[in-house]
């Protein structure tokens, strides 16, 4: 069974812990990860191995786009729909 | 009003524009730096060969010093054209290739055991290189793969993993290092100081390796857009074939563009939209005079954006601290 809540917060707790988030508490669902400068394209790529490996999807060339990947809201829409 | 020439120096302006630049490399190097020449390490590419023309410009053909650096997966065009540079500024050369070193520090072997990871039959004989989405084409994320070509001519195009691709750039990154390694013996050697060849584009944009081809003593063009070198290398009356060569990082062993490895959309696009950027054109201004669509446009100027943010490591000097 998906546990949504429980994605949502490990892909939040993976954000947070291995990128500079200047004020985690501001880090809401909708930042942009890549405008604000969370995200470099070193850490696209360790995201999506996080994805793949963390939640046994695979991500395609074509879905690197940042309505995937811009937000943590667009990252678990994303997992939530590659799931099934 | 932004336009394509916008960019451009007026004509007029060319014996102005350089005269300042000589005078800027002369106070630098025999005043602030107390240096007897320079050294240049020559590409074959249009900015290392304008750097040694304005420093031969500045302070004479017997104050500069020109270095071939090639290596087993330079194109064969980099010596001959680099070559073709120095004879024609008169200046002094020394070839300096560097697969010995390069191949003693593990370059390559340490590149190719993480392509392997990935392409298992990537060995003697292929050939590789990295590239990034087009910019301009999609919006699509900067997610760098790796292309082989096998022995036969097969193509193979993978996705890396942050590993992969994190040991590719620093076991290439020996090349710059290494070349840089060279220039500063010599510099030692003679007294001289080491010019550094970025563009403003690579500058500002972060596209140079740290303590590689980033160091350097004096960066007599960084303050230039991509599209001026070109015009005073043609000013300066530089060969024809080092005009005419397309921007190459010549850093792969499969041809690769500065577009496809770095800079996502090509260079004049790329230099106007900085230029637009940087003079606070509207997105649809901007777009109208380039021929592109805002959102385009818009993609870009993101992107100048997350470069320049990224590049702060790369210019960032060693932090000391106070306890």
């Amino acid at each position: 069974m998906i546990d949504s809540a429980s994605d949502h917060e490990r892909v939040r707790q993976f954000v947070t812990s291995n990128f500079y988030v200047p004020d985690g508490a501001k880090l809401d669902d909708t930042t942009p990860l890549i405008e604000a400068g969370i995200l470099d394209s070193t850490g696209v790529l360790e995201l999506v191995t996080f994805i793949e490996s963390t939640f046994g999807i695979q991500v395609g060339d074509e879905e690197l786009v940042p309505a995937n990947f811009g937000s943590i809201q667009a990252l678990c829409t994303f997992i939530g729909r590659k799931r099934g | 009003m932004f336009t394509k020439q916008s960019i451009r120096f007026a004509p007029g302006d060319l014996p102005a524009v350089v005269e300042r630049i000589e005078r800027a490399v002369r106070e630098a190097v025999r005043g602030t730096l107390r240096r007897r020449g320079v050294v240049v390490g020559l590409s074959g590419g249009i900015d290392s060969s304008l750097v040694a023309a304005l420093a031969v410009r500045a302070l004479g053909r017997d104050h500069v010093l020109g270095l071939y650096m090639n290596e087993v997966e330079s194109s064969p065009e980099t010596v001959r054209i680099a070559r073709e540079v120095g004879d024609q500024l008169g200046i002094a050369t020394i070839d300096e290739p560097v697969s010995q070193l390069l191949s003693a520090a593990g370059c390559y072997a340490r590149r190719d055991e993480a392509i392997r990871s990935v392409v298992p039959r990537y060995g003697a004989g292929w050939r590789c290189k990295i590239v990034l989405p087009s910019l301009v084409a999609a919006e699509r994320l900067r997610v760098f793969s790796v292309v082989v070509r096998s022995p036969d001519g097969e193509m193979i195009s993978a996705r890396m993993p942050p590993e992969v691709y994190l040991q590719v750039v620093a076991a290439t990154n020996f090349k710059q290092r290494t070349r840089k390694m060279l220039e500063y013996y010599h510099a030692d050697r003679l007294g001289y100081a080491v010019a550094g060849t970025p563009n403003l584009l690579e500058y500002d944009q972060g596209f140079f390796v740290k303590n590689g081809d980033g160091a350097a003593d004096i960066k007599p063009i960084a303050h230039l857009y991509k599209t001026q070198v070109y015009q005073l290398a043609e000013w300066l009356d530089l060969p024809e074939t080092v005009r005419a060569r397309p921007p190459t990082t010549d850093t792969y062993s499969l041809p690769q563009s500065q577009e496809e490895f770095y800079f996502s959309v090509p260079y004049d696009t790329l230099d106007a939209c900085l230029y637009a950027r940087d003079h606070g054109v509207p997105i649809a201004h901007a777009a109208e005079a380039l021929g592109l669509a805002p959102d385009q446009v818009e993609r870009v100027y993101r992107d100048i954006d997350a470069k320049r943010s990224a590049a702060r490591y790369l210019h960032a000097a060693p932090i000391t601290l106070v306890p």
